[in-house]
């Protein structure tokens, strides 16, 4: 039957019963929510628990979870670098899975990408025990240049120099830069016949300008762009889905959607590969659905949890060293759950809560990046849920939705971590981040480097005086900041630049408006390290200790000074000024298709890596002792609980940390109160006060420290144990060691 | 200009009253419990001198924070009514910010707080250390019938009340002595509820730091099951406990 209707005919039976007229005409997938969707205000007393049949899949596929984390990689496929349509269909369980689709022919099996780059590739399948297949080494070494190549062709000596002694670090320029979100939505609502037409359209607007580069680029990509949707729907075929027409039922919606995901996982090893914002928009879906009777609950619920399983199962090659870097196997499957719309009403809706309910049903987990937009507005049954979620799993993080609403509108989704965009419009080049910690000691050390003596940065004159002086100690650190701004975004530029022209995301961005918005995502590391630095000289007195060529290697600090994350002023506005500096500098200089400049404070879990290559600071902090993560005051620090630590970083402008502010807090049980009942009640307080007072994002553990030394002795035990860390959550058992110590070792706000 | 003896601040949630909290913790108390996890709140005179401008400062960056999070101000001790003046002060430009105010006490002192203090108080911890005349002697060094007479001053007042009562083992789990407590607390007609906390040893390393000994070092902390049932004691006075 369908297969006779025209186009026109499938789209409208699709359509039937949907309100409002402009997503008709255009693609618009906001307009098409916010005339369509139900939000609901009640609490969630109407979800429902796992099904037989979601048990069985879940449990056919975690039962394959020791063996993938014994070996590192459970398997992998050598000799196909992926495509959209590289690998023949793969199943969990053909008979029963209700959402289907894998990024290869078997689950957990790992594809190849070496578009990025060859030797990622070659030293993730060495490192497992694989041999590199030779025909791919001989077509990407020798016929096809990568990503990486072009990088390290275009890098200058000062970039290499910078990013070899860690002070620029985590640069994209060997793997997929990741972070951008298809609006895989789109795929659900329109069929890809007409996104390619769309497409279409935007290219035949390029006819008649003039054939400049740019312009001869954009042509290029969208032709990229519309084979990728073809390639898409080709390979939904292979799956028994016809894709090219819009989704008819809740259940083709999923469908649809996933796959449009799946083709992006499938083609791009991205560093962080998320979702977006879709669980208000599959609400539509299920509730016309549920009112048709066609559903219930109960299969509603299935349905989420099957596409659930999906998310947690999306894998990437990857090196030891880049696991090891951001602990475990992380791919940021961000979804962003509620927020409030432009017209006041809630994006809350039942289908929110069923997101969440997936860390009950399927056990908690650190992926999909379950992320949510918080508002003192938000509906209190939805409020109660979300901190009862993280009081029970520790799987959710927080973002402001107040902060991000007016920037990046009421269609705003995550990448990666902390990173607004509005879905569809906006992407981000990923960036990475700078050391400011360690720049402060090249301004001491007038450009050598504290550990290795080598000449990294333009010599100046280093400090020689036996204590470190505010005033000077500024403006050396000011120049030194001037240096490092040039060369990372010079660096950046670098990147992506070769990332376009060599690895370019044509499925992500077919999903993308042409012209599309594009952000520059520098980022800051080591922040509250410097901060301390410089109170400490402002405020105590800071002697320096220095070796026999003159570098200064130690500090001894006399008397007190105040610390960041106490709220107090007078280390708080050093924070606010380092931040507000970096940006103002950051934006002196142009950018690879004049994207908008941000910066985040973010380190993921680099953190410690930033640390172990960072010498002794005049803060106190030893050697190689790990940064605090993100922009959290350094562990233990903080003394006056986990309010005034939050206002400590609430006071960081958000205006110039447009790409995101992380504060990762650990409160034991008892800290959110001696009645549990009570508990949720209070995170919800300390959430709506945090926001209220301009603060950002908070990652939420709620942990005792006990736990984790249970866990460090007996990780079998706790195979499910989630923990946030900045911006994402791990599962504790595959950190490192190291990593696994810094958790611990940071402030647990509890009471005595 | 009033001024007090304070040992520091802090800010908490759900243990020192609703919601998150202001704490401020003075310095100076006239009980010796065995168990005092907080040895360096003792004497006023290792207390740091602050004026209640200076206090209301410090309150004044959190004010927004704590009444969003449902919260308020509760001063603690040492005990805050060694200084009534200074405690009563706070409470009133407190309540004047708008603030719901707490007064975490022993009672041993209550005589010392005015009614207008009590006016200014929307929540009384009030700790009952034992209700047995000699374990109360043995356990703080002081007498318990002060603090049962704050009680029922509070409770003629109108003053609400949660009752806290540290469970020592060996020293207040004893049935008949938990059971007549009982008895009084739901006598009185303003406890919102009963607070057991557990006894630990979490304040032993401030005795080694001041060159103390922590006279309850060796004594078992309750089990699960020994909380459980004196809570289950409270409640069968029609209490709530926690």
């Amino acid at each position: 039957m369908t297969t006779t209707m025209t186009a026109g005919g499938r789209t409208s039976e699709a359509w039937q019963g949907f309100a409002g007229t402009a997503w008709r005409e255009r693609i618009d997938v906001r307009d098409f929510i916010q005339a369509n969707y139900t939000p609901y205000e009640g609490d969630a007393a109407f979800l429902t628990g796992p099904t037989e049949r979601t048990r069985a899949v879940w449990d056919t596929v975690s039962a394959l979870f020791p063996q993938e984390r014994r070996r590192g990689i459970l398997d992998v496929d050598t000799e196909t670098p992926s495509t959209i349509t590289s690998h023949a269909p793969g199943y969990i369980d053909r008979e029963r899975e209700l959402i289907v689709g894998l990024q290869t022919d078997a689950p957990l099996k790992r594809a190849i990408m070496p578009n990025g780059g060859l030797r990622m590739v070659e030293n993730s399948l060495k490192a497992y025990g694989y041999q590199p297949d030779p025909f791919v080494t001989r077509v990407f070494g020798t016929y096809r240049k990568t990503h990486n190549d072009g990088v390290f062709d275009a890098y200058t000596p000062a970039m290499r120099a910078a990013r070899k002694a860690g002070i620029i670090t985590g640069l994209p320029d060997a793997y997929g830069r990741g972070r951008i979100i298809g609006d895989y939505r789109r795929v659900a609502l329109y069929g890809t016949d007409r996104l390619i037409a769309a497409k279409r359209a935007e290219r035949a607007e390029l006819d008649a300008a003039p054939s400049a580069e740019h312009i001869i680029r954009d042509r290029e990509e969208l032709a990229e762009q519309i084979r990728a949707l073809d390639e898409l729907t080709r390979m939904a075929a292979t799956y028994g889905c016809d894709v090219s027409r819009p989704a008819r039922t809740a259940h083709e919606a999923v469908q649809w959607l996933y796959l449009g995901y799946l083709a992006a996982v499938k083609e791009q090893n991205g560093a962080a590969m998320s979702l977006g914002r879709t669980s208000t928009f599959l609400d539509v879906y299920l509730q016309r659905d549920l009112a048709a009777g066609v559903l219930d609950e109960t299969l509603a619920q299935e349905l989420i949890d099957d596409f659930v399983i999906k998310l947690r199962i999306v894998r990437f090659l990857r090196t030891p060293e880049y696991d090891a870097l951001f602990s475990g196997d992380p791919t940021w499957v961000t979804e962003s759950i509620g927020g409030i719309g432009a017209d006041d009403r809630t994006l809350v809706t039942r289908t929110s809560f069923r997101f969440l309910q997936t860390l009950y049903n399927l056990g908690p987990a650190p992926e999909p990046n379950l992320t949510v937009l918080w508002s003192p507005q938000l509906p209190s049954g939805f409020k109660e849920f979300c901190a009862q979620v993280s009081i029970d799993t520790s799987a959710v993080q927080y973002e402001s939705d107040e902060l991000m609403r007016p920037r990046t509108g009421d269609d705003t989704a995550i990448a990666c971590c902390v990173s607004a965009m509005a879905v569809g419009r906006q992407m981000q080049f990923f960036g990475a981040r700078v050391n400011l910690a360690k720049a402060l000691l090249y301004a001491i050390n007038g450009g050598r480097d504290e550990i290795s003596g080598e000449r990294i940065a333009p010599e100046t004159a280093p400090l020689t005086g036996e204590y470190l002086e505010y005033e000077e100690l500024s403006k050396v650190y000011d120049g030194m900041l001037d240096w490092l701004a040039e060369t990372y975004v010079g660096a950046l530029n670098v990147i992506h630049y070769m990332h376009d022209k060599y690895a370019y995301e044509r499925i992500e961005m077919a999903l993308h408006d042409h012209p599309v918005h594009r952000f520059m995502a520098c980022g800051i590391a080591g922040l509250s390290v410097a901060t301390d630095s410089l109170s400490a000289v402002k405020y105590a007195r800071v002697k320096v200790i220095r070796d026999e060529t003159g570098l200064a290697v130690d500090y001894e600090i006399e008397g007190d000074y105040p610390a960041y994350g106490n709220n107090d002023d007078r280390a708080d506005t050093i924070a606010v000024g380092l931040v507000d500096t970096f940006m103002t500098k950051l934006r002196e200089h142009p950018t690879y298709r004049d994207a908008e400049h941000t910066q985040s404070v973010l380190t993921i879990t680099s953190n410690v890596v930033y640390g172990k290559h960072t010498g002794n600071t005049p803060d106190g902090r030893r050697a190689g002792q790990p940064f605090a993560p993100g922009a959290n005051p350094m562990n233990g620090r903080d003394r006056h609980g986990v309010a005034a630590s939050a206002l400590s970083v609430a006071k960081l402008p958000y205006e110039h940390a447009r790409d995101g502010i992380s504060l990762t807090t650990t409160i034991t049980p008892e800290g959110l109160g001696h009645v549990p009942g009570e508990r949720g009640g209070h995170l919800v307080g300390i959430l709506d006060a945090y926001m209220a007072s301009g603060g950002f994002h908070m990652n939420v553990n709620v942990l005792d420290r006990a736990t984790l030394e249970d866990a460090m002795e007996h990780p079998d035990k706790y195979p499910e144990l989630t923990i946030r860390v900045s911006g994402y959550a791990v599962n504790f058992v595959r950190l490192t060691r190291e990593q696994q110590l810094d958790v611990i070792s940071r402030t647990f706000h509890g009471t005595l | 200009m009033t001024t007090g003896r304070i040992h520091s601040f802090d800010l908490s949630t759900g243990v020192d009253g609703p919601g998150t909290r202001f704490v401020l913790f003075v310095n100076g108390c006239p009980l010796r419990c065995l168990y005092c996890a907080n040895p360096d709140t003792w004497h006023m005179r290792d207390g740091k001198e602050a004026t209640v401008d200076e206090v209301m400062a410090e309150i004044e960056k959190y004010r927004p924070f704590i009444t969003t999070a449902g919260g308020g101000v509760t001063i603690t001790g040492g005990e805050p009514l060694l200084q009534p003046a200074f405690t009563g002060e706070v409470l009133r430009r407190c309540k004047e910010a708008g603030l719901h105010t707490a007064l975490d006490t022993s009672g041993f002192l209550g005589a010392r707080a005015t009614d207008q203090l009590l006016a200014d108080t929307d929540l009384v911890l009030l700790d009952i250390k034992s209700f047995d005349t000699d374990t109360y002697r043995e356990l703080t060094g002081g007498r318990l019938e002060p603090t049962l007479n704050f009680a029922e001053r509070l409770d003629r007042l109108g003053v609400p009340m949660w009752i806290r009562y540290v469970l020592v083992p060996g020293w207040t789990d004893d049935p008949q002595s938990v059971d007549s407590l009982a008895r009084f607390v739901a006598n009185l007609g303003t406890v919102d509820r009963v607070d057991v906390l557990p006894f630990h040893k979490l304040g032993a390393e401030k005795y080694d730091a001041l060159g103390i000994p922590f006279p309850l070092r060796d004594n078992p902390v309750p089990d699960p099951a020994m909380i459980d049932r004196v809570r289950q004691r409270f409640r069968d006075h029609g209490l709530s406990a926690y």
